[in-house]
């Protein structure tokens, strides 16, 4: 099989072949700045389509049919349309942080695509504390928000920016706890070697209870993170209007839009990665012949596969559950999922010192 | 540019003053709510009407007996037929007009579907109001129905104007009986589902259990009336106390709940829809044969006098008030709104509460703003 670092370095080789050294590392950064950007709005564009078709599947309605075959370039010419529409920036508002907040929600969003194992060998930067670097910069992305509904000179904004730093804050702990097990099970904080460790078997298979609860408690407080209903309160569109990007529009509003789907996208595959064993394809105990057959299909497909089961879950809970209220929302993470976060932790360390795991 | 007060909007007391309206998701038409805000917590809620006023009571004046009813028709646009039946009936009083036993049926069946109607779109509503989306395109699947119903029969989707003094304007449509069957098949099938998806649905009741409470004091004294007013027990069903058309004659239970809070007044909807069903149900086999209009003259001249006539709307009591001198147009209308007293109430219900709950609760309390707002 063709494996993404064989590709890498062939191209690099040839470029050497053909230039002096220093034109080599540019045309690498160009190719690599390129491909992250097309990755990102690609994914972007890819998320939307798909968020509006299972939301009109689930509404017994058609959904976009119209540009494209099926609709599929709806977004696409959405994008187009938010790129050449006025950036109004309103009266009264702080105009360089206004400007400023959907580059940092874009920012996040992108930096938090670096250290992704998207399938066997193709991760862009594999760091050694990756689940550290991802829980502290997926943290940044309150800021953007908070920036935002501050400068907006709009009270519904500012309500929605206060929710949301308060709903942020508050469920990063209990995401944090749940990503914490499977570190206390693997023992690394390196992506890479959470993955290998998956080899015999996905953790959320093998991890025991815990790590059952802890999927489960991930799945919610990482809806709330990315302030996707029922958790969506920094956006509640009947009492905040749009909430936090009320008085955005044009490119600026994309952004933020785009870094939203992003975040569904890489806590999602954060999840995967964690608890589904990343791009490991599924193996069964020892069926020699069963495990053959999944060891065919292509790792980017087992790991993308089971990211975008992950973000229909969450778009399925998007389309069938109501809204939240804001102390409901403070409860359910103080009251409920941080108290059982932190004695699943406690339990999971048991399980790690006495090596019950697999 | 901008003073400190302005640009943060707040009071002398340091409150956030915060307008929700004209324009915004959660009002449903041009409603204008100024609240105060403490943070979160709602101190006061004022509602300001007029900016969708027509004075359709003034235009009233000079139409005449035939024309004016077709204007209540704009007021509460989500129970047109019930309003119709209102004023046809206010009418009739003056002219002393017996109604054909068809035609009065016709009436009730027009008006119970319309109340469905009315109440499946107000379930959507309240659900979208609450954050949930996809039950909005549920309701709309059964509304479609019962608008294509009414499209066959009346002529129109919305605004049907088919009452008319001494009768209906038209004779049913001959799919008619066809049509509310497979509706009522529907409906059997569907209700339940409704209940899965919002009824049982954990965090719906959370947001809807004790929110927006009013006790029946209360609403007795801010003259609320409808669903509103019977989940907090104040029984006060037009159908049954002064009934009127076929109303006396079928049977069905008005419902009535203790509790006050949204969740109860979803729940008097929710059984309502049955009750009107089982009301549809019980007439739809025995339609009489005969005229579906009275004879009256050409043109209408109530004696001298005074008329008042009410019914129950989907949202409540609505009261036809006429005055007349005797010529061919009234001397002076006047309508009794149910959204205009049930939304004077709000500022009651909701004070100390959080934002999320002055949205459910104005959700619940099923406000059309054109009929507040005439």
């Amino acid at each position: 099989m063709i494996s993404f670092s064989e590709i890498a370095s062939s191209v690099h080789q040839w470029l050497n072949s053909h230039l002096s050294p220093a034109w080599v590392l540019t045309v690498e950064m160009v190719i690599v700045g390129v491909a992250a950007i097309a990755l990102f709005a690609l994914l972007g564009l890819v998320l939307v389509i798909m968020e509006r078709k299972v939301a009109a599947y689930m509404q017994i309605r058609l959904g976009p049919n119209r540009v494209g075959p099926k609709g599929m370039l709806q977004s696409t010419a959405d994008t187009v349309k938010l790129l050449v529409k006025e950036g109004i920036t309103p009266a009264g508002a702080d105009k360089f942080m206004f400007n400023l907040a959907p580059f940092i929600a874009m920012i996040t969003a992108m930096l938090l695509l670096a250290p992704l194992g998207f399938a066997k060998d193709f991760q862009i930067w594999d760091l050694n504390i990756g689940v550290l670097y991802v829980t502290a910069v997926s943290s940044l992305s309150v800021i953007a928000i908070l920036m935002a509904g501050w400068s907006s000179n709009n009270k519904y904004s500012l309500l929605g920016a206060m929710r949301s730093g308060a709903q942020i804050v508050s469920y990063e702990l209990s995401a944090g706890l749940a990503i914490m097990t499977i570190v206390v099970l693997t023992g690394s904080l390196q992506l890479s070697e959470i993955v290998e460790s998956q080899r015999n078997g996905w953790w959320i298979f093998k991890g025991h209870l815990p790590a059952l609860i802890a999927f489960v408690i991930f799945i919610i407080a990482v809806t709330a993170e990315t302030n996707r209903a029922p958790f969506d309160l920094a956006e509640a569109e009947s009492e905040l209007t749009a909430g936090f990007h009320t008085e955005y529009s044009g490119m600026k509003f994309a952004l933020f839009f785009l870094a939203e789907y992003i975040n569904v996208f890489t806590v999602c595959a954060i999840g995967a990665t964690l608890f589904l064993g990343g791009w490991m394809p599924f193996h069964i105990g020892n069926w020699e012949g069963f495990n053959h057959v999944m060891d065919y299909i292509p790792s980017s497909i087992w790991f993308f596969g089971k990211t975008f089961f992950l973000i229909f879950v969450i778009m399925w809970f998007r389309w069938t559950f109501p809204r939240l209220r804001i102390d409901q929302l403070l409860d359910l993470e103080w009251k409920y999922l941080l108290p059982i976060s932190m004695f699943n932790i406690i339990l999971v360390t048991v399980i790690a010192i006495y090596h019950l795991h697999g | 540019m901008y003073s400190t007060t302005e640009h943060i909007g707040v009071n002398e007391l340091g409150d956030m003053i915060i307008n929700v309206g004209p324009q915004h998701p959660a009002t449903h038409g041009v409603l204008h709510l100024v609240i105060t805000l403490n943070g979160e917590t709602v101190k006061k809620v004022e509602p300001h009407l007029g900016y969708i006023h027509r004075s359709i009571e003034k235009m009233c004046e000079s139409l005449s007996y035939r024309q004016f009813i077709y204007s209540t028709s704009r007021m509460d646009y989500l129970s047109s037929h019930i309003n119709n039946h209102g004023c046809a009936l206010a009418v009739e009083k003056g002219l002393q007009v017996e109604i054909p036993a068809r035609a009065e049926v016709i009436r009730v069946l027009m008006g119970e579907l319309t109340r469905v109607a009315s109440h499946i779109l107000w379930w959507g509503a309240l659900a979208m109001d609450i954050g949930a989306f996809t039950p909005f395109f549920h309701a709309f699947r059964e509304r479609e129905m019962i608008n294509e119903i009414m499209e066959e029969t009346c002529g129109a989707r919305l605004t049907m104007n088919y009452m008319v003094p001494g009768g209906v304007m038209f004779d049913l449509h001959p799919n008619f009986h066809k049509r509310v069957k497979a509706l009522l098949q529907q409906f059997k099938d569907k209700l339940d589902e409704y209940d899965e998806l919002v009824t049982y649905n954990t965090i719906f009741i959370n947001r809807t259990k004790g929110v927006g409470f009013i006790s029946a004091e209360d609403a007795i004294s801010y003259g609320m009336s409808g669903p509103s007013a019977r989940a907090s027990g104040v029984s006060c069903d037009i159908r049954k106390i002064y009934p009127y058309g076929m109303y006396d004659k079928v049977q069905f239970d008005e419902v009535l709940l203790q509790e006050g809070d949204t969740y109860a007044r979803y729940l008097v909807r929710m059984q309502e829809i049955r009750q009107s069903l089982s009301i549809i149900e019980q007439l739809i086999d025995n339609i009489p044969e005969g005229d579906f209009q009275a004879k009256t003259k050409a043109v209408l001249k109530l004696p001298k006098g005074e008329y008042y006539s009410r019914v129950e709307t989907a949202r409540g009591e609505f009261g036809v008030y006429i005055v007349s001198e005797g010529g061919m147009t009234p001397y002076r209308i006047k309508f009794r709104s149910p959204g205009f007293s049930n939304l004077s109430a709000l500022d009651h219900m909701t004070r100390g509460s959080k934002i999320g709950d002055l949205v459910a609760t104005m959700g619940s309390l099923d406000l059309v703003i054109p009929d507040i707002d005439r």
